[in-house]
């Protein structure tokens, strides 16, 4: 032992609307070192699922490659999965979600697997609005590697190795919103209320959702002076706004006697609730979340929740105007065109 | 809800369900894993220490552990403990050498001991290491009381019962058997520091103004009495028609002596539902497979007796009806009343105290149904220097109770011979609490959750077995089943200890529980916090086990102990070992704490 977990689970687990329990969304016994963050997302991304009911065959989960690229292995066994070369995540899922437009996909990777060496495809899955859930398990350093510090590594921060880090940090969230991601959060890998919503709404979005999940290295990055760590990531923790998920057709029943509420829309019919939003901060508009997160930096605040989310977006099927029907189903029948329509094609070039 | 606080003993005792429901507190936990060293010696002291009788409980135990194990709350059924219990009493070498070994330097205080059953050798087993001189009367040829006089031998061989009753008897003991103490007033007028009665309950219910009952009286028997004939080889057939009435185990083991001595159609008559049968599932189990019709909800109305011949009984049919606050009553139905033919009657209806002998100007008092008016922690009668045990003490239970009153009358005659307190001076549990971590994935107890379901003990073929009342039915696990079966024990008295201070709530416990036990969340009312845990927390036997306030978000970690598999997972995945597995040993301090044997464990 232990590289297997018990079969037994809790005998009074209850089950979803799809008649699943949360075991049916749980992952191998996770090799990662106790503590990482990373499994807490995880356990957060088995939550989610469960919750809303997805049934695991209609959800395609991709990695590239790093501690967060593994965790794939650890949640939903039975779902599609595809571990990817390093950086390359948004490229297959690229070429997946034009194959197949009906799964659901999720893709997982780390703050080296996207602010290094993927960067370049990172940017242009945005550009491209991809209808995906992409979770950045941001660490501050190549945990697989022994630590070195990352792109996200903020200046000044120290890891186990002890030495200040000397470069200007990549904000992949603020990157995201400046190249027009349409929806992006940030969360904390130690905060499952707020994470388990956020997920929730990623899901439900249609186009590019992205979130940026602080998840402290508790091997190399967990030490004083580190700015990922959990005890300065909770002293400095500091939300837009409380989150809640709310299905399709469920009330909103719980009521915040103080602060703002506010209620966003989500293309699936279900809706966040937000309470006790942060003044000067609209989920809407652009400016005002790229403020509030400059406003945060400079108050060294790790600003949570969701951060900006338009109101409607096109997504990389409807630029390419593609037919309903996803591509990989379609038949020799539906691809070649009739003797006459061919007639009629060439008649037009002459 | 207040911070759990686990220097109480009693906390990780309550966890460990199976000791926790013993009488006696046997570390249950501790003997399976001997066992499944294979060091079935270490195990039986084990037992021996706490239970005196592991030969005999491995076999006629009632066993409250069983439904008590937490196996059972997360797969169908217990880990079958009893059986594991005779797995060491078999295979063991001669322990004897563990023992603690005579003469003892004498202290000068001498003890009478009045029924030579499992209470008063409990007793004995205490004191006589102490240097107690200990007299100890019995009625019967040998010792062992209702163990021998009442459990039929193929269920106890009796060379089991001899072995075990010799081993206290030959620390020291002067037993004085064929001899039934007629008189307390003689007793005391002796020069005893103290007396213990352990005479059992040995009256059996009758039926005495039901019609016919004393018409044919050499047909119409008493299920206890005729059960002690056929132990001491006084009754040697029964007539080929014979109805049992009673649904205990007693009466259990009345139809199968029954259908060993001559009876071919045994029938077993309950005025009662089925279900409410008093007897242990596996004894019923038993029966039934040795073609014994259990009939219900059938009371006796008349025995019909022609011309000073029995005939059979007359029974009337009834259903049970249950009022607003749940008691029950047995209505007739208004069927045709039944008669079922028979040569023989046994009345197995239960038991009761009987002391005709204690004298009733003695200062002893006696309270509802002729029983001692006692204090139930020391066993102290009214009269200081006279103390109670077993079924004498508080009314029929089992042997198991016999053997725990029996450990408890002793400390309180130590203590009375020593001239202490015997309610303010009596020893705390002895607790002990290890560090089980060897290594990352190494832990000093096998963690690995086998997923085995529950093994049948393999029984002797019936036509075999219903020949001869002496050859024993269950044949016992093999060593190789045995081992498969201890490791179904999920090593609850190993303890998930949880250090707030070393907690940094990174989820990675709650994560990776299989059984969603382990919830963070901020602190309310009991009530409260239990509809807010990560899984349904139903259970309100089961302790939730809370933290001080955690230092980065002051919510609180609490563990649900209901379904906890004791894996281990959570202290493995812990960064920071906030969580640890102790092996938990709590054990009942005895009498002087003269039976600690020393074992190499």
């Amino acid at each position: 032992m232990t590289y297997i977990k018990p079969k037994f689970r809790h005998p009074e687990l209850p089950v979803n609307a799809v008649g699943y329990a949360r075991k049916d969304y749980e992952g191998a016994i996770s090799t990662l070192c106790g503590g990482c963050g990373h499994d807490s997302i995880s356990g957060a991304i088995v939550q989610a699922c469960y919750e809303m009911a997805i049934e695991p065959h209609r959800l395609a989960k991709l990695s590239g490659i790093g501690c967060s690229s593994k965790t794939p292995t650890y949640f939903l066994s039975n779902s599609h999965g595809f571990n990817s070369v390093h950086g390359r995540m948004p490229s297959v899922t690229t070429g997946a979600i034009l194959a197949n437009r009906d799964l659901i996909y999720l893709g997982v990777s780390g703050d080296g697997d996207t602010a290094s060496i993927g960067m370049g495809q990172f940017v242009h899955a945005i550009r491209r609005n991809l209808n995906m859930v992409y979770i950045v398990m941001n660490n501050g350093c190549y945990g697989l590697t022994k630590g070195q510090d990352s792109a996200t590594a903020d200046l000044g921060s120290i890891s186990k190795g002890g030495v200040p880090n000397a470069y200007m940090p990549i904000d992949l969230a603020g990157m995201a919103i400046e190249l027009g991601a349409s929806f992006v959060a940030r969360s904390f890998s130690g905060d499952k209320t707020q994470l388990v919503p956020l997920i929730k709404a990623a899901m439900s979005h249609q186009g590019f959702a992205f979130i940026d999940v602080v998840s402290p290295c508790v091997t190399f990055n967990n030490n004083p002076g580190s700015t990922k760590s959990y005890d300065y990531v909770r002293e400095h923790l500091e939300a837009t706004a409380a989150v809640d998920y709310v299905p399709e057709k469920e009330e909103i029943t719980i009521s915040y006697g103080e602060g703002q509420t506010a209620d966003v829309e989500l293309h699936d019919g279900s809706r966040l609730a937000l309470h006790k939003i942060a003044p000067n901060w609209d989920p809407h508009d652009r400016l005002s979340a790229i403020q509030r997160l400059h406003v945060a930096r400079e108050k060294e605040e790790v600003l949570t929740g969701l951060l900006y989310l338009s109101k409607d977006n096109e997504t990389f099927h409807q630029f390419l105007h593609t037919v309903d029907q996803p591509l990989n189903t379609l038949t020799e029948e539906d691809l070649i065109p009739s003797q006459e329509v061919l007639a009629a094609i060439n008649a037009d070039h002459r | 809800m207040k911070p759990t606080d686990i220097k109480d003993p009693e906390y990780f005792h309550r966890v460990v369900d199976c000791q926790y429901a013993c009488p006696a507190h046997t570390p249950v936990p501790e003997y399976i894993r001997l066992i499944a060293a294979e060091k079935y010696t270490e195990a039986y002291m084990v037992n021996w220490e706490s239970n005196v009788f592991p030969g005999v409980l491995g076999r006629t135990c009632d066993r409250p552990c069983e439904p008590a194990c937490r196996r059972g709350r997360v797969e169908e059924e217990p880990v079958a403990i009893c059986r594991l219990k005779r797995v060491a009493a078999d295979f063991k070498d001669d322990p004897r050498a563990h023992m603690p070994m005579g003469p003892f330097p004498a202290n000068g205080k001498k003890i009478a001991l009045i029924g030579g059953g499992p209470a008063s050798l409990t007793v004995a087993r205490d004191l006589a290491p102490l240097g107690y001189e200990l007299h100890l009367f019995d009625e019967q040829i040998k010792g062992g009381g209702m163990m021998r006089s009442q459990i039929p031998s193929f269920r106890l061989p009796e060379s089991v019962l001899d072995e075990e009753v010799g081993y206290v008897l030959d620390l020291g003991v002067h037993a004085v058997f064929n001899k039934y103490v007629e008189s307390m007033r003689e007793v005391l007028a002796q020069d005893y520091d103290a007396i213990f009665v352990g005479t059992g309950a040995p009256k059996g219910g009758d039926l005495p103004r039901l019609p016919g009952r004393w018409d044919a009286p050499d047909h119409i028997h008493i299920g206890i009495t005729w059960l002690a004939s056929v132990a001491f080889e006084h009754t040697t057939k029964i007539g080929k028609k014979v109805i049992v009435l009673g649904g205990g185990n007693t009466a259990m083991d009345c139809c199968r002596t029954a259908r060993r001595l001559g009876g071919e159609e045994v029938t077993v008559v309950v005025r009662s539902p089925f279900e409410t049968m008093k007897a242990s599932p596996w004894e019923i189990e038993d029966a039934m497979r040795e073609d014994i019709p259990i009939l219900n909800n059938m009371p006796p109305k008349e025995f019909v007796v022609e011309n000073g011949k029995l005939k059979g009984v007359l029974f009337e049919k009834v259903e049970a009806v249950y009022d607003e606050s749940g008691r029950r009553k047995l209505i007739p139905t208004g069927e045709p009343d039944v008669f079922i033919e028979a040569d023989d009657v046994l009345i197995a209806i239960g038991q009761e105290n009987s002391f005709p002998w204690i004298e009733r100007d003695l200062g002893i008092e006696f309270g509802q149904w002729d029983v001692p008016v006692l204090n139930p922690v020391t066993f102290q009668s009214t009269l200081p220097k006279v103390f109670f045990g077993g079924d004498a003490a508080l009314g029929p239970k089992n042997i198991i109770t016999a053997v725990a009153h029996g450990h408890q009358a002793a400390i309180s005659i130590d203590l009375f011979c020593q001239g202490q307190d015997v309610a303010k001076d009596r020893p705390a549990p002895t607790v002990n609490l290890i560090h089980q971590k060897m290594g990352i994935h190494e832990w000093g107890y096998d963690n690995d959750i086998a997923g085995d379901l529950r093994y049948k003990v393999p029984h002797l073929e019936k036509k075999q077995s219903l020949h001869d009342r002496k050859l024993e039915v269950e044949l016992g696990f093999d060593p190789a089943t045995a081992f498969r079966e201890a490791q179904r024990c999920l090593n609850c008295d190993v303890q998930t200890v949880f250090n707030t201070s070393r907690c940094i709530e990174c989820d990675a416990c709650v994560d990776i529980c299989p059984t969603s036990c382990i919830t963070f969340t901020m602190n309310g009312e009991e009530e409260d916090l239990r509809t807010r845990l990560t899984a349904p927390a139903n259970n309100l036997e089961q302790a939730l086990y809370v933290s001080e306030p955690l230092k980065q978000t002051a919510r609180v970690m609490i563990k649900d102990e209901d379904v906890c598999l004791h894996c281990g997972l959570c202290a493995e995945r812990c960064p920071t070992a906030a969580w640890d597995m102790e092996k938990y040993l709590y054990q009942v301090t005895k009498a002087g704490q003269g039976c600690n044997t020393t074992l190499a464990v």
